[in-house]
């Protein structure tokens, strides 16, 4: 019987991750146009807008046969905060600075993907940037299960998928207007009513500021 | 057999195209069948709109977002500690297993380690969801074929595993018992010999299912090759868990990564069927169960001693970064793909959950089957409605 604890000992590690860099690299030459690697955590791989799909054929012929999951992120950080100001209070002031994480990036949208390699049992996350006409290239083709996917950050995103020919709403009615997991799409309970969860953070009565507790 | 002859195999041969010219010029127009969204097969609300011709489905379409409640969304608006309130509403059945992943991720950006003894016992109670979970799945896979005695079965065992759970969390449902760096409490006075004895309960359990249903004739009739998912479609649609173990690919999150949990500390086995059928989905299920109990058995046997929480700052505030986690949970692969952007909260959380996988293969398989079929395909694939909708 092969025991559980060896198989997990012969994990393959870090040295793998560089040897895909190096493949995707090979297939898609400067369309990789910036990758992080974290040891012993997890890869991320940048590609070029135009080459998105090239990028899903080149994982896919490299092994990663598993389809993860698909979304997209709004980098622009929320006008709204978390919905917690005064309502009368004049509107604070807030950092509206666009910070990509990691491996970078130029635009407001990106759309990220994962993929795994049922033989090797490590995954890679892909992100692509979002151009001004929002629209990137479909993986239907290269991974059936994008499909739901590609419906769901159309829906929540408003990014077209050339190729998609059914990105119809999964959730809201097809008539709703906005993408609510934009970041300038309020979230309307909270601009409503003010958020009552605030109280709990406030120290206990005898009990130390959090300050002290912390050094 | 008899051999036909070439004249009458040709005589054959036109009486068919005869018919098929036939067919074709009165072309019925198909039945558009309706299932959901209130029906009892769909256990939730998802809705199911299938063409048929006669008795087979040419098309079939699932509409999910009847229990869409904006958790992405909602993340964003909370801390992090906030957020397993919410996050252990998405598999209701298994929820403790929820919250796992999302502390991990939280605890990658952070550098923190929860205490070996927080290990075990989030593993422990990571398993005790799961046979909270898939027994009663196995009970309710016997309502799906028209048997009532398995339900009854599953939902007496099952109440014995949320008393565990409730004994040592507080919740029988929704437990929020996980915290960055560690669980809020440490088990009670007698939780391990009652576990021993439940873990007994539940291999018997077990073994009753094996012979009620799994070696039920009726059963396996309606299962056995019908709903094949061959190998390569269940990895392109991404299906996870027992959906993809019952194709043949061994993989198994618990075993293949190395998660600050304790799987790695005990021996068993991860099943795989070569078939690909609602059966082989089911028979690995079961299989699970019993392996859990061995997990659940084995660890606390050896379970250490300690504190079960890490030291961690008050207020908590995650470091800027993103981190990936998912876990092995009852119904697949079920992650979290935290962005932190230093603050308390989350400044976006991708949820991926197993179910939408798991039922976006669904008009690729439901593509053929018998009418009675579609009820038995849907069971076996599992899935749980705040999983699809999140």
């Amino acid at each position: 019987m092969v025991r559980v604890s060896d198989v997990i000992a012969e994990i393959p590690g870090d040295l793998l991750r560089e040897g895909f860099v190096a493949d995707l690299r090979r297939h898609l030459g400067d369309a990789v146009e910036d990758h992080v690697l974290k040891p012993g955590d997890d890869l991320w791989v940048r590609v070029a807008t135009s080459s998105w799909k090239a990028a899903g054929d080149a994982v896919k012929a490299m092994g990663f046969d598993y389809f993860c999951f698909l979304s997209a992120i709004d980098w622009m950080p929320s006008p709204f905060g978390k919905g917690e100001d005064d309502p009368t209070a004049p509107p604070p002031e807030r950092d509206d600075t666009i910070r990509q994480g990691y491996a970078g990036g130029s635009t407001r949208f990106q759309v990220f993907a994962r993929v795994s390699s049922s033989r090797h049992k490590v995954g890679i996350t892909l992100k692509v940037d979002v151009p001004e006409s929002m629209v990137v290239d479909s993986w239907i083709a290269v991974y059936a299960g994008a499909n739901w996917h590609e419906r769901e950050a159309h829906e929540m995103f408003g990014i077209g998928f050339a190729g998609h020919n059914d990105l119809r709403n999964m959730y809201l009615p097809m008539e709703f207007e906005g993408h609510p997991l934009r970041k300038d799409f309020p979230l309307l309970a909270r601009m409503v009513k003010p958020w009552p969860g605030i109280v709990d953070v406030e120290p206990l009565p005898g009990v130390a500021s959090d300050e002290e507790d912390a050094s | 057999m008899t051999m036909l002859g070439d004249r009458q195999q040709l005589a054959y041969i036109a009486a068919q195209a005869a018919d098929a010219r036939v067919n074709v010029e009165l072309e019925t127009e198909g039945m558009t069948l309706n299932i959901g969204p209130q029906h009892p097969a769909t256990h939730g609300t998802l809705r199911i709109i299938a063409r048929l011709d006669g008795e087979q489905v040419v098309w079939a379409e699932p509409s999910a977002g009847y229990m869409h409640r904006g958790y992405e969304k909602l993340t964003e608006v909370r801390t992090f500690p906030q957020v397993t309130t919410l996050i252990n509403r998405i598999d209701w059945l298994g929820s403790f297993a929820n919250e796992v992943p999302f502390i991990l991720a939280a605890e990658k950006l952070m550098e923190v380690e929860a205490p070996p003894r927080a290990q075990y016992i989030r593993t422990i109670l990571f398993e005790l969801s799961r046979i909270a979970n898939v027994s009663l799945f196995l009970g309710d896979l016997g309502v799906q074929l028209g048997a009532v005695t398995p339900v009854f079965l599953a939902f007496r065992d099952r109440e014995y595993v949320l008393n565990l759970i409730e004994s040592a969390t507080g919740g029988r449902f929704h437990p929020n018992f996980d915290r960055i760096g560690g669980l809020k409490d440490d088990l009670p006075k007698g939780f391990i010999d009652e576990t021993k004895a439940v873990m007994k309960k539940l291999r018997t359990f077990c073994d009753t299912m094996e012979d009620l249903l799994f070696g039920n004739e009726i059963f396996q009739t309606r299962t056995r090759g019908i709903g094949v998912i061959p190998k390569d479609v269940a990895l392109s649609y991404g299906l996870s868990g027992a959906n993809l173990r019952a194709s043949g690919v061994d993989w198994d999150l618990r075993r293949d990564q190395s998660l600050p949990m304790a799987w790695n500390k005990a021996e068993w086995k991860v099943w795989t069927h070569p078939d690909g059928d609602s059966f082989a989905r089911c028979w690995i299920r079961l299989q699970e169960v019993r392996e859990a109990t061995k997990i659940v058995d084995q660890l606390i046997d050896t379970m250490p001693a300690g504190p079960v929480m890490a030291k961690v700052p008050r207020i908590i505030k995650v470091p800027e970064g993103e981190a990936w986690v998912s876990t092995e949970n009852p119904l697949g692969e079920m992650g979290y793909y935290v962005v932190s952007k230093g603050d308390t909260g989350p400044f976006r959380v991708k949820i991926r959950s197993a179910s939408f996988n798991n039922v976006s293969i669904t008009p690729w398989v439901l593509k053929g089957v018998f009418v009675p079929d579609i009820i038995t395909v849907l069971a076996s694939l599992y899935f749980i409605l705040g999983d699809i909708d999140r």
